[in-house]
């Protein structure tokens, strides 16, 4: 019941956080935002969709924008056959052929793929990426080459009579398919189907045991994660109207896996927090350094280190202490780590800013600002800061986290007892 | 007609002879057990009926039907299902969701994607009541990486039981079990195998000669005896290979 609530809360968010930035004295929508959430709806039907194979399926696929990709293409296609008459299917559906196209590719490569699992599985599908990149450059009636192909989204043919010509309808389309794909997703993990792809990631062998061929069920998985990434190229391709081969590159591949992996794959929800917090930082954090990715990086390694289970891995753990009322009880031992830990990603981040300044930024003839406060890079003062507010905040964080792992586990432990 | 029967089944790993023509029939509704010393290959003939490795030449019948050359989960389809030696079950699902999956293929789902779990009613009932039978009843939404070994035990004999296979094998169902745990073991596998055929390896001549309607007594790839427990107790080569060794 509580889930229902927590659905319906999300959506609401969804829906009005628009509104929350929208500029009333010139009746305009805050463009930046809008751009953001949507990339955010496309992201994470990827990620959901990636996870059908990590998570559910223990499937480690390294071409999953393959599917995402050949629904951006075929969806500018479809859009461009639409826009001159030939194709009467109003926008809302076109998401939806876009999946059928990725469901075409996927069956198709599927079959190749599933016949192994594990490793060669992961090398067959990083094959196909690699295969697909080149054919997007080669193949250019379709794929368009290095430039890729453009569309105009304004076909005139809505069955809500919208033209489409402002974000914020491309943003509800996009709000309203990331809800059907991801209710049609956690469907599927309830389904006999889903429920052997589960199985077949415990224990192919035994699954062989009780009638099911794990190959099918890697295939029929394989064949419908693919669908549903065609859905979000296709959403791609109406809200960028432009679809180049960053849209099926090893690149978009990897961010699948970081989003699933980071949010959470033990968890069906867990890809949706790390398709948003990938995308935050993506687009925010973006605007004020060049080095983002480093920081996507770095905290992908700290997750797969520190919490392989994920954002979600990370709030579930919490389920037992909360039920017990104790949760309460880890608020000053969570502020304690929340200092330290500030101290070395202030440092880290110094670090890094510092180094990517004196490499890109000074080339590019821009003044270098750090937390509000203009620094001169060349003088020692604050790279020696730096060091030392990593190096500290480094060390009191490991001292720190004797104590809380201590408390954490007599929190969990006397919910037992 | 026999339930089982291997004619004359060899294999080998590279140049090494595992099974060395072993001939052997399981009449419908017999409880027959294969014993022999470790490395006999008695495993092995279980990996082989089941189709989890290939046979190197001879026939292997079920119901009359030739399965040396399908897929295990073919096999399993026509009516043979197996337990493993070493616990083999779906650890990060919960008991129920185990016996469930085991359930599905047998009750008509195949590959399903469109019929939601939650609604079938008759198989969420009998998925219910095998827990019920297992006695597992309790640990219902527990993950059965995290169940106790006994229970671990039963919940795989659960699993091998729960399609309605005819012809069931069980191999080494009580190893590691306490003396009360193989009691209530033995117990359990009487009552969930009534009416089936039954072929298991066990180590423990006590529940080998209790059980078993007919035993088969596999030495280094070939059968040495075959038939009810008082002729292969009383066989004079089975005392030398295998039971004299035992005693001494």
């Amino acid at each position: 019941m509580r889930a229902w609530w927590l659905i319906l809360l999300v959506i609401v968010v969804a829906l009005a956080l628009p509104w929350g930035f929208y500029d009333w004295a010139h009746h305009r929508h805050a463009g930046f935002l809008i751009s953001m959430l949507s990339q955010m709806g496309m992201m994470v039907i990827l990620a959901l969709s990636y996870n059908m194979l990590l998570g559910q399926a223990g499937l480690f696929s390294l071409c999953h924008a393959t599917f995402f990709g050949i629904g951006g293409y075929a969806t500018v296609h479809f859009l461009n056959a639409a826009g001159a008459g030939e194709l009467p299917v109003p926008m809302e559906f076109m998401p939806l052929l876009a999946g059928l196209c990725g469901l075409a590719l996927a069956i198709l490569f599927g079959a190749m793929a599933t016949k192994q699992r594990t490793t060669a599985f992961a090398m067959i599908t990083l094959g196909i990426g690699e295969l697909m990149a080149t054919a997007a450059l080669m193949f250019q009636h379709f794929f368009g080459g290095e430039g890729g192909v453009t569309t105009d989204r304004m076909i005139n043919n809505s069955i809500f009579g919208l033209n489409y010509a402002h974000g914020i309808e491309v943003y509800y389309l996009i709000v309203a398919w990331t809800v059907i794909a991801t209710g049609l997703m956690y469907f599927l993990t309830l389904t006999p189907l889903g429920r052997m792809a589960n199985a077949t990631r415990d224990n192919f062998e035994r699954a062989q045991f009780i009638g099911y061929d794990p190959r099918s069920v890697r295939f029929l998985q394989f064949a419908l994660a693919g669908f549903f990434a065609g859905i979000g190229g296709g959403l791609y391709a109406i809200t960028y109207e432009i679809v180049t081969f960053d849209a099926l590159g090893a690149p978009l591949s990897a961010n699948a896996l970081l989003m699933a992996y980071i949010g959470g794959s033990g968890v069906f929800g867990g890809p949706i927090l790390g398709a948003v917090l990938i995308t935050l930082l993506q687009s925010g954090v973006s605007l004020l350094s060049n080095s983002w990715l480093v920081y996507v990086g770095v905290l992908f390694i700290g997750m797969v280190i520190f919490a392989p289970s994920g954002l979600a891995g990370i709030i579930q753990a919490h389920g037992p202490i909360q039920r017990s009322g104790r949760l309460g009880q880890l608020a000053v031992p969570y502020l304690r780590l929340l200092v330290p830990s500030m101290a070395a990603v202030f440092g880290f981040v110094g670090l890094v800013e510092l180094l990517s300044f004196l490499t890109i930024g000074e080339a590019q003839g821009k003044k270098l600002v750090l937390f509000g406060n203009p620094i001169h890079a060349a003088s020692a003062l604050p790279w020696v800061i730096s060091a030392v507010a990593l190096l500290a905040g480094g060390i009191w964080l490991r001292w720190e986290a004797t104590g809380f792992r201590r408390i954490w586990t007599s929190l969990s432990s006397g919910q037992q007892a | 007609m026999t339930s089982l029967s291997l004619r004359d089944v060899r294999k080998s790993f590279g140049p090494t002879e595992i099974i060395r023509g072993v001939t052997l029939d399981v009449a419908p509704g017999e409880r027959h057990c294969i014993i022999g010393p470790n490395g006999a290959g008695k495993t092995t003939c279980f990996n082989l009926i089941s189709g989890r490795f290939p046979i190197t030449s001879g026939e292997i019948l079920l119901n009359g039907h030739r399965i040396d050359q399908l897929p295990p989960h073919r096999i399993n389809r026509m009516g043979l299902s197996r337990s493993f030696q070493i616990t083999s079950i779906f650890h990060r699902l919960s008991v129920f969701e185990n016996l469930r999956c085991a359930l599905l293929w047998s009750m008509g789902y195949r590959y399903s994607f469109w019929s939601p779990l939650w609604r079938q009613k008759a198989l969420n009932e009998r998925a219910d009541a095998l827990l019920e039978d297992l006695n597992l009843t309790s640990r219902r939404d527990v993950l059965a990486g995290l169940l106790s070994y006994a229970e671990q035990r039963a919940l795989e004999i659960g699993m091998t039981i729960a399609g309605g296979a005819s012809v069931i094998l069980l191999d080494e169902p009580t190893a590691g079990m306490s003396n009360t745990e193989t009691d209530y073991a033995m117990a359990l596998i009487r009552r969930v195998t009534e009416g089936k055929t039954l072929l298991m390896v066990e180590h423990d001549m006590k529940v080998v000669f209790d059980l078993a309607d007919v035993i088969t007594v596999l030495v280094y790839g070939q059968v040495i005896a075959s038939g009810p427990p008082a002729a292969v107790r009383a066989s004079r080569a089975v005392q030398e290979a295998y039971l004299g060794a035992l005693e001494g």
